[in-house]
């Protein structure tokens, strides 16, 4: 690096140049000024404060300062400094990380605290959180601070952020069954989530085209089911990794076993699971829902969920439920396993009986009423609901859908404060019959970005131009991060996407 | 075509009904002639090579054939990961080679036109099969078949079945139209998109290269324009890039056909070029905005002159695209000068005939420069005075078989585009819409049919770019491809479903990440 007196020239050329640093999802409250203090790559580190109840051997945080360093500095080689240089006043060498209550080696639940102050003036640079989890969000917010100046030197700005997410179950569901997805388009997704702030990743792992979840206890179901026992499966190792990574980056994994309905390819590894349909007095080949009435059901099921159980830690499990009466038990053995429930708003509208802590999705637009108006009715019977309904990012349609997505406001129904209080959240939904790893990452990004900013955000924060602005220059920085996040309109980005 | 040429083979190939592909290998788009045996020959990846045949026209010295068949070697062979295939059983009988043979001059050195023959027989027994066409255009259309008739059985050995193809394109003219202004597309994103091109038999890029926003072309003359013109300097195509895809081009049989269009869709051109672009009023007083090109300037087609001069040079199809669609008149009205002209010229108030006037002056320039011109439809429809052989693209998507119909009938060729817009997504199988089009199907003389040269899949690119170009493009652009490659009668749906999905797939073993058609997987 040149010698000191000449980047204070640089520095304020810069303030001139005017900064461009884009938030996405935009804080609760923020406060910054013009005044704004270099980083010098090689100088700069994250640091635990002393009092922090999270300290090196932090598993989340360690990784989460290597993994932030990389996406703010790349691997660029910088000069080394020279060793007995004073730290100038305009100049931030660290930031420091103090968690107050400990957990660092725990999962991330829909109670978590993800609140978190940024506090970057003359005397600070500090990240104070309630747990770890807020201070992944607080690195996430601190990584989108830090702008280039035309000369290339590395800025932030004064400012002062005190943060916390609207709603506490901000999903993205993936649908591993109409096409299988790669370990590595699964872990690239989590990394997209975790820059969007996103916390929960909703795997709807099987369903009726195939069966990719790798059964210890019911080998068969996956030899049988998947596409192609050898390529097509996850196996325990790789659902303990995508547990694993999912929670380094502060995202909890809802596994969802859809049944009794899109249950297809369950039959081939479980004979007699699956109902024969007739036609008149003979079976006809054909099979529909599992099968209700048959004993063997019920001890199927027992086992089966005693596994998923046991390898998704999350407390909720998401049943699905299409239909009535079988769900009425699966629920009963379900809860016998000390885990909490999600299913689709079918089980809702059928009038199942369900545990009043059960969570009901709701995907329906229009029927049996419009989703605004199901929202109302699941909060007034007093149940948790999560709103996907609008959010279904595998319908495509030409042009910019993204602002559509970007005006829903989950709470626009008719009801009291204490029935919007059951609304924990929403989901973005991209279904995969017309999905797979080729075209994934462009029709996820940026538009299930529009989602993470309305359930992160302040209710008031909707004003298009801005967001426009904003979501444009973030998905040139998701680009810059490897995520082939697609155009919101014309335009351009620095740094274009080429395929590696 | 000469009487050594495939003249007979092609009546003969008429005559003959399209076979059953679905029994067979997953060819896309389907052949004119399909004849195809259960009896399987194994294909040795170390053994086997495509060579010139010894009375081929064309040799080692053909650059195109050399690069064709070290390509094709690497698609076929390169499917297998593994390192060795399984051991040879000795009860197969094997194919050792595909002979290739020119039978006319070759045209190895030259560019494709919309005239080329791409025809080609292909002869499939052991030991040896033969790669028969009139030019080395049809060889590559040959081999890419070839490549497709090849696949793995349960044991992973290659395999192929012995038969018998004859196929030529129904239609000349089959392209891909892609949009570098809305959003610059990276040199490998477009040489990608060439790539694809060719496992579908597209034969033309339509350059849509510059427009409102942005002026990635790089030119010598005028380097100002894309200095102020391109989104940044690091958004542009050098000389050295258009001649790349240029020459990628050409070695898979495609024409490169740039659009520079005008007088609408050039704001971006007024940034490096003063005086350029109508100033706009406001009453009296100019307005800080800009319109279409001012026509009325001298100026004016003294630097279209020398800009079109370079671009001819640079661009060697015999074919340039001037453009010439939604011209807004409001600037043109507003400004005095204009107005002025227009009692001059005794054009009253109809704009329409300033547009003529810039448009006619403009496809001077073209012949001038000893080009073709085609022109988006704006300029039939407002009557531009054209010369025979202009071509019009029809674009608009109502009423486009009338449109067809008109034109065709005042005697201008014509190129479909109308129902294949790829930029217009929705969800499901759309795929199966652009399909069923059938570019004849509107009322005219078989004279007026013969007109329509072929069609275009366009991808405008205002929400398009390297990150979802191919996805939006493959396969969907497949279905028009085979619409316009193979005969009419080859519409069933479910087949061209089986054949498309296996073929995509390839698409994907191949590089080129083409979403799926639906629910699905693929091997590998």
């Amino acid at each position: 690096m040149a010698a000191s007196g000449l980047w204070l020239p640089l520095l304020l050329a810069a303030a001139l140049a005017g900064r461009a640093a884009a938030l996405w999802p935009w804080p609760q409250y923020i406060q910054t000024s013009e005044a704004h203090y270099a980083i010098f790559p090689h100088d700069f580190q994250f640091r635990y404060h002393s009092s922090s109840a999270a300290q090196p051997g932090c598993s989340v945080l360690d990784e989460a300062f290597q993994r932030y360093r990389d996406l703010l500095f790349s691997s660029r080689a910088w000069y080394p400094p020279e060793p007995t240089r004073k730290l100038h006043a305009l100049e931030k060498n660290s930031l420091v990380v103090l968690v107050v209550t400990p957990g660092c080696n725990q999962l991330p639940s829909l109670e978590s605290l993800e609140n978190y102050t940024l506090t970057i003036n003359d005397d600070h640079c500090f990240l104070l959180s309630e747990t770890v989890w807020g201070a992944l969000r607080g690195l996430e917010t601190f990584s989108q601070l830090v702008w280039r100046s035309p000369e290339g030197m590395f800025l932030i700005n004064k400012t002062e952020i005190e943060d916390f997410p609207r709603f506490s179950h901000r999903g993205l569901l993936l649908d591993t069954s109409r096409h299988y997805l790669p370990l590595t388009t699964i872990m690239d997704t989590l990394d997209a989530m975790a820059y969007n702030k996103f916390n929960v990743f909703h795997w709807h792992l099987v369903d009726d085209s195939s069966f990719p979840y790798d059964s210890y206890t019911f080998p068969e179901l996956t030899r049988k089911g998947s596409y192609n026992p050898a390529t097509h499966i996850y196996t325990a190792q790789d659902v303990k990794m995508v547990i694993e990574y999912a929670r380094l980056r502060g995202i909890r994994v809802l596994a969802e076993f859809d049944t009794p309905g899109h249950t297809l390819s369950w039959g081939p590894g479980v004979p007699g699971l699956l109902t024969p349909c007739y036609s008149g007095s003979h079976p006809s080949g054909t099979f529909g829902p599992v099968n209700p009435i048959l004993n063997s059901t019920y001890e199927f099921m027992s086992s089966f969920f005693l596994e998923v159980s046991s390898v998704f830690p999350d407390f909720y499990l998401h049943l699905g439920g299409d239909e009535v009466d079988f769900t009425c038990w699966l629920l009963n053995i379900v809860s016998a396993y000390d885990k909490g429930y999600v299913v689709w708003q079918e089980v809702f509208d059928n009038k199942v009986k369900v545990r009043p802590d059960t969570i009901i999705q709701v995907w329906r637009e229009e029927m049996p009423v419009h989703y605004v108006k199901e929202m109302e009715l699941i909060t007034k019977a007093g149940f948790r609901a999560l709103l996907s309904a609008p959010w279904y990012l595998n319908h495509i349609t030409y042009g910019p859908d993204w602002s559509e997505i970007y005006m829903v406001e989950p709470l626009e129904f008719k009801g009291s404060p204490q029935q919007k209080a059951l609304v924990i959240g929403g989901e973005a939904c991209m279904w995969g019959e017309y999905v797979d790893s080729t075209n994934l990452a462009p029709r996820l990004w940026p538009r299930a970005g529009a989602v993470a900013e309305r359930l992160w955000s302040n209710k008031l924060v909707t004003n298009l131009d801005s967001a426009f602005k904003r979501l444009t220059q973030f998905r040139c920085e998701l680009l810059r991060r490897g995520v082939q996040a697609q155009p919101l309109n014309v335009g351009y980005c620095e740094q274009e996407f080429e395929q590696t | 075509m000469g009487p050594r040429g495939l003249g007979l083979l092609a009546l003969l190939a008429a005559l003959s009904p399209r076979s059953a592909a679905a029994s067979g290998p997953a060819l896309w788009p389907l052949p004119l002639s399909v004849r195809t045996t259960p009896r399987a020959l194994h294909v040795s990846r170390e053994n086997f090579s495509v060579s010139h045949d010894p009375g081929s026209s064309a040799g080692p010295s053909c650059a195109l054939l050399q690069e064709a068949f070290r390509r094709y070697h690497g698609y076929i062979f390169n499917l297998d990961k593994s390192q060795r295939g399984p051991a040879k059983r000795n009860s197969a009988v094997e194919l050792k080679q595909l002979l290739v043979s020119i039978v006319l001059d070759s045209e190895c050195d030259l560019y494709p036109n919309v005239t080329s023959d791409e025809s080609y027989s292909l002869v499939v027994k052991a030991p040896v099969a033969f790669l028969k066409a009139n030019r080395v255009w049809g060889a590559l259309r040959g081999l890419e078949t070839f490549s497709q008739l090849i696949y793995q059985d349960s044991y992973g050995t290659f395999t192929i079945n012995e038969c018998n193809i004859i196929d030529s394109p129904r239609f000349p003219h089959r392209g891909i139209l892609i949009d570098t202004a809305r959003h610059f597309l990276p040199i490998k994103s477009i040489l990608e998109t060439l790539d694809a091109m060719a496992f579908n038999k597209f034969n033309v890029l339509h350059w849509h290269i510059v427009d409102d926003q942005s002026f990635p072309y790089q030119s010598v003359t005028f380097p100002e324009l894309s200095n102020k013109g391109s989104y940044s300097l690091s958004h542009v195509y050098t000389p050295t890039d258009v001649h790349t895809v240029i020459e990628y081009a050409r070695l898979r049989g495609i024409r490169v056909i740039p659009e520079f269009d005008s007088p609408g869709h050039t704001q971006s051109w007024g940034k490096g070029q003063k005086n350029l672009l109508t100033p706009c009023y406001n009453g009296h007083k100019q307005s800080e905005t800009f319109g279409p090109i001012n026509p009325i300037l001298n100026s004016t087609y003294s630097f279209l002159s020398q800009l079109f001069k370079e671009v001819s040079a640079v661009f060697p199809d015999q074919f340039i695209h001037l453009g010439g669609d939604e011209v807004e008149f409001k600037c043109w009205e507003s400004n005095p000068e204009i107005r002025d002209f227009m009692k001059w010229k005794g054009f009253g108030e109809d704009y329409k005939k300033l547009e003529s006037f810039y448009v006619q002056k403009v496809l001077d320039i073209a012949s001038t420069v000893n080009k073709g011109a085609i022109v988006w439809q704006e300029v039939f429809d407002d009557h531009v005075k054209l010369q025979p052989g202009t071509i019009v693209q029809v674009w608009k998507f109502q009423s486009y078989s009338e449109e067809q119909a008109q034109v065709t009938a005042a005697g201008f060729p014509v190129i479909l585009s109308a129902p294949w817009y790829l930029d217009w997504i929705s969800y499901g199988q759309d795929w199966k819409g652009y399909y069923k089009v059938d570019p004849l199907d509107f009322s005219g003389s078989p004279e007026q049919k013969k007109l329509v040269m072929g069609g275009e899949a366009c991808l405008w690119g205002e929400y398009v770019d390297a990150t979802n170009l191919t996805p939006r493009l493959w396969p969907r652009a497949s279905a028009i491809g085979e619409r316009l490659w193979s005969h009419s009668d080859v519409k069933d749906l479910e087949d061209a479903y089986n054949r498309l999905t296996v073929h995509r797939c390839r698409m994907v073993s191949r590089g080129i990440a083409a979403e799926p058609l639906y629910t699905g997987y693929c091997n590998h």
